[in-house]
């Protein structure tokens, strides 16, 4: 058994220092990480389904703004993105809230076609941060089911 | 909910985001603090027992507040800043022109480094400015100014001057103080623009290191 936690764990480690090296995660996410404890065990998982559930209804809410067949209100996308820049930036979704911050420019730049790619390129962030994130999750299930404990990452 | 956890201090956090609301909730738990969160300034001050001023030309509204609000202890308030309707901002003027809810200290975070925005919140009376994402070091901060708030109920007068003069007439007192809870357009008496305490806030804005943002030119806008 051991040898299988072993192995699992430097699978995790290695797993979640891609993550960030990769740019999905920033400095954020661990700080996120030193919030749970015993006392709140799912913090994590629970913080970061609550933030796709945000994405979700924002990204809706964008989408919805700029699908006006007359003029489209340029304001009431960027105060969804506002939102979601916000979201992004607590959790540690470093792609997602890049993508808002050059989102936003477009909507104040009120450049529709620019809006239209920036939608189009958070919703395929948010749900390839999602993925990640579960198969992280679930190698943290299976250490655990195997006997052995989550391992700190150190990033660095 | 025992009231053996007259230690703890008790914080309450307005934030209109989900995501952030349960952040700060964590970061004050895990500060040792207990919390209570609200999605807007109004319910904020609904939470604290102070109506909002369309409200309280209502004839019918009732004269005396909820005694149950006069026995919650707020050690502090934090808010964001932008929210809609409400803003942060405005909830901090709103504590700070309330005769019986200025001495709470307030807190203001925001996701934008605006300059001018930090000094509007300071010189109307912020403890401190925390940009967003706020992080548990950040929280190391606001245990002096809860500390302040204690020391004042449990002293003999409700002065406003500094802690050092406080500390010599701290007295255990059985009850929360009868704090007479005025509706807000009562003759509130006006602190003068830069009391010590504001100084001081003032002075910790140009020496501290994160939470405050270094910034080089400072355009002036309102």
């Amino acid at each position: 058994m051991d040898a299988l936690v072993a192995q699992l764990q430097m699978q995790y480690r290695n797993y979640t220092v891609s993550l960030y090296q990769q740019g999905f995660l920033d400095d954020q996410f661990t700080e996120l990480k030193k919030l749970q404890d015993d006392a709140s065990p799912d913090f994590v998982a629970e913080v970061l389904s609550l933030f796709f559930e945000d994405c979700v209804k924002l990204i809706g809410n964008m989408a919805r703004a700029l699908d006006q067949t007359g003029t489209v209100d340029f304001s009431q996308v960027g105060a969804s993105v506002h939102q979601l820049k916000g979201s992004s930036s607590s959790v540690g979704a470093k792609r997602v809230k890049g993508l808002c911050v050059t989102f936003k420019e477009y909507c104040e730049a009120n450049n529709y076609e620019g809006c239209v790619r920036c939608l189009q390129q958070v919703d395929i962030e948010y749900k390839a941060l999602q993925t990640k994130l579960q198969d992280m999750f679930n190698l943290e299930k299976q250490i655990i089911q195997a006997g052995g404990k989550v391992p700190q990452v150190d990033i660095n | 909910m025992g009231m053996a956890t007259e230690s703890q201090f008790h914080v309450l956090a307005v934030d209109d985001s989900l995501v952030d609301r349960k952040m700060i909730e964590r970061l004050l738990q895990k500060s040792s603090c207990q919390v209570t969160t609200v999605d807007s300034g109004s319910k904020a001050l609904e939470f604290l027992g102070l109506r909002e001023s369309n409200e309280s030309n209502d004839p019918n509204a009732p004269s005396s507040l909820p005694v149950t609000h006069q026995e919650i202890e707020i050690n502090l308030i934090i808010t964001d800043y932008c929210m809609p309707g409400m803003t942060g901002y405005d909830l901090l003027k709103r504590v700070k022109e309330s005769a019986a809810f200025r001495s709470i200290p307030v807190v203001i975070m925001s996701s934008e480094n605006v300059p001018a925005r930090i000094s509007r919140c300071l010189e109307e009376g912020a403890e401190e400015f925390f940009l967003k994402p706020v992080k548990l070091a950040d929280l190391t901060k606001l245990k002096p100014h809860m500390m302040k708030t204690k020391l004042k109920k449990q002293s003999e007068k409700p002065s406003k001057e500094d802690n050092a003069v406080l500390k010599h007439e701290i007295r255990k007192e059985e009850e929360p103080s009868a704090i007479e809870i005025l509706p807000l357009h009562q003759d509130v008496e006006q602190e003068p623009m830069l009391s010590n305490s504001k100084r001081k806030a003032m002075e910790e804005v140009i020496s501290t290191d994160r939470s405050r943002p270094k910034y080089n030119d400072i355009t002036t806008l309102v």
